[in-house]
């Protein structure tokens, strides 16, 4: 598959959303609602659940499944409010000293001018600086689309994995077409999606995401079970630092992203 | 124009809001604001060095760190280096140590004339070592943001730098230190979504534009007309998002007075 076909495949309708992976994954899941602020954004949902017999808070972006639930969840385009309640129930995890684990699913932070209205930017800030700070060990899984920061705002995490045909990027294969060439004719998207490398294999060669997990939606229960235990042994991992450790470690893992060329002397004289 | 008119301060601008011409030299004096119509000029990182800090009291960091063009991204490489030919600069971003009004701080400048801002590594890695800098030095960090977003000619590599900026303020907002943070004309995408929103306090210049998504995607979304002063400094104002709006010639001394209330004893 090239990226375009990728990118295609994680967006098709028909694959697992992130309410089928808490479902799945985890036993006993209680979803809780609204950011205490403004709203309940139903584009994210959030709550308690055990993963083999631990307590976990979960949280999950859903894009819904028929017409109907993706109008309710806004096709899974976040709102401020939604960021809100993730970063709620995470401190919430951090206070009872449990994991987190984020399900990433969006082609973007809703662009509405009623999110514009109440901040978006500044959830998506908030979110991400909170998540650096977070004392307890977060584990993020892009099931679909990672769409640029309001992906990040659930991914500043100290273990991204990643599905094996999702996708992560910067900007939309479709928005990076138009500013290239005007127009994001499929040719057009097609070129993009490969320029701004995308696919989970990308990711895994940027150390972006550490792990693939390998893709089997005719054998769900099968793919989950395989994809629990890769959870459970990546939290015992984290699980064994201690919380100066956790957050050393998330700050390193971002701290190495970045390539550049690093000259002695400066390129221009001394202004 | 000339080098001669460049050095008298004879050459002219036009402003682009009424078309009034004036000197440079006449500019620099009203801080780059329109002695017509009060339009503020976009300025570069220099200028806005120089109408901010002490004279003589700026002291570059983080030098000599070049942008790559590390995917093959179509035109990339030619527009870094006409960017960097046209502008004297090597990035979006000029970082280092000054004082306003004889207190120390970091600071930070975006530089909209280079790739609108956009972010990539070394925006990323310049601002994240400016702050481990402030951090260990205990130094106040003023961050004067301009953006048109992530850089998306570095893919996601320019996504991870929200985060890495984000860690870097949050060790230094942990270490109980002040951060600044001021919004110029244009502050959008990413930057909006990482540390232009993450200062202690936010102050916007007049009528700057801040916002997430562009206003023509929102205009599409939204399907509907938005008002005149939609994403501008008063309209966050109005929605709680900024702690004050400062006109320009006020700012260097609302610095220094911010400055000086969260001076710490020695």
């Amino acid at each position: 598959m090239d990226s375009y076909q990728k990118l295609k495949t994680a967006r098709k309708n028909g694959r697992p959303t992130g309410g089928a992976y808490v479902a799945e994954l985890f036993d006993f899941p209680i979803e809780f609602h609204g950011d205490r602020r403004f709203g309940d954004d139903l584009a994210i949902m959030g709550g308690l659940a055990f993963l083999d017999d631990k307590p976990v808070t979960f949280i999950a972006m859903e894009k819904g499944t028929d017409l109907e639930s993706r109008v309710k969840r806004n096709f899974g385009c976040p709102k401020p409010e939604g960021y809100r309640k993730a970063l709620r129930l995470m401190k919430q995890a951090e206070k009872f000293h449990r994991p987190v684990i984020c399900f990433v699913d969006t082609l973007g932070a809703y662009p509405g001018a009623d999110a514009e209205e109440r901040g978006q930017g500044q959830a998506i800030a908030e979110s991400i600086m909170e998540m650096m700070g977070l004392k307890t060990p977060v584990i993020s899984v892009i099931i679909g689309e990672g769409g640029s920061g309001g992906a990040l705002a659930l991914a500043s995490a100290n273990k991204v994995l990643i599905l094996e045909h999702a996708v992560y990027s910067v900007i939309s294969p479709e928005g990076c077409a138009s500013i290239l060439w005007k127009e994001s004719t499929p040719e057009n998207v097609a070129k993009a999606a490969d320029c701004l490398h995308i696919t989970a294999q990308d990711m895994k060669k940027f150390e972006v995401a550490e792990e693939i997990i390998p893709e089997d939606f005719e054998h769900f229960p099968q793919m989950c079970g395989n994809m629990k235990k890769i959870l459970i042994s990546a939290l015992e991992e984290l699980s064994a630092l201690s919380e100066e450790e956790i957050l050393q470690q998330r700050y390193q893992r971002f701290r190495k992203f970045g390539i550049f060329e690093e000259k002695k002397a400066g390129l221009f004289r001394k202004k | 124009m000339s080098f001669f008119d460049k050095l008298v301060g004879s050459a002219k601008e036009k402003c682009k809001k009424c078309g009034h011409e004036d000197t440079l030299s006449n500019l620099e004096l009203h801080d780059y604001i329109c002695s017509e119509c009060g339009f503020y000029y976009r300025l570069d990182a220099r200028a806005r060095i120089k109408l901010t800090v002490d004279k003589n009291s700026f002291q570059e960091l983080e030098k000599g760190l070049i942008s790559k063009d590390f995917l093959n991204f179509p035109n990339y490489q030619e527009k870094l280096e006409r960017t960097r030919k046209e502008t004297e600069e090597e990035d979006a971003v000029v970082c280092g140590t000054a004082t306003i009004a004889d207190l120390n701080c970091a600071v930070f400048v975006m530089n909209s004339k280079f790739i609108m801002a956009s972010m990539g590594s070394v925006v990323g890695e310049k601002i994240t070592r400016l702050f481990e800098y402030a951090t260990e030095h205990e130094l106040p960090v003023i961050g004067f943001t301009a953006s048109g977003g992530a850089r998306m000619q570095e893919g996601v590599i320019s996504l991870m730098q929200m985060a890495k900026v984000s860690g870097a303020v949050k060790n230094h907002s942990n270490a109980g230190l002040l951060y600044i943070t001021v919004l110029t004309d244009p502050t959008t995408g990413g930057v909006t979504a990482s540390f232009a929103m993450q200062g202690d306090i936010i102050l916007a210049e007049p009528k700057a534009l801040v916002g997430f998504a562009g206003r023509r995607v929102v205009e599409q979304t939204t399907k509907s007309q938005l008002p005149d002063n939609f994403q501008k400094a008063e309209f966050l104002l109005e929605h709680g998002f900024v702690d004050a709006i400062v006109p320009r010639p006020e700012l260097r001394d609302t610095l220094a007075k911010l400055l000086e209330m969260h001076k710490r004893e020695a």
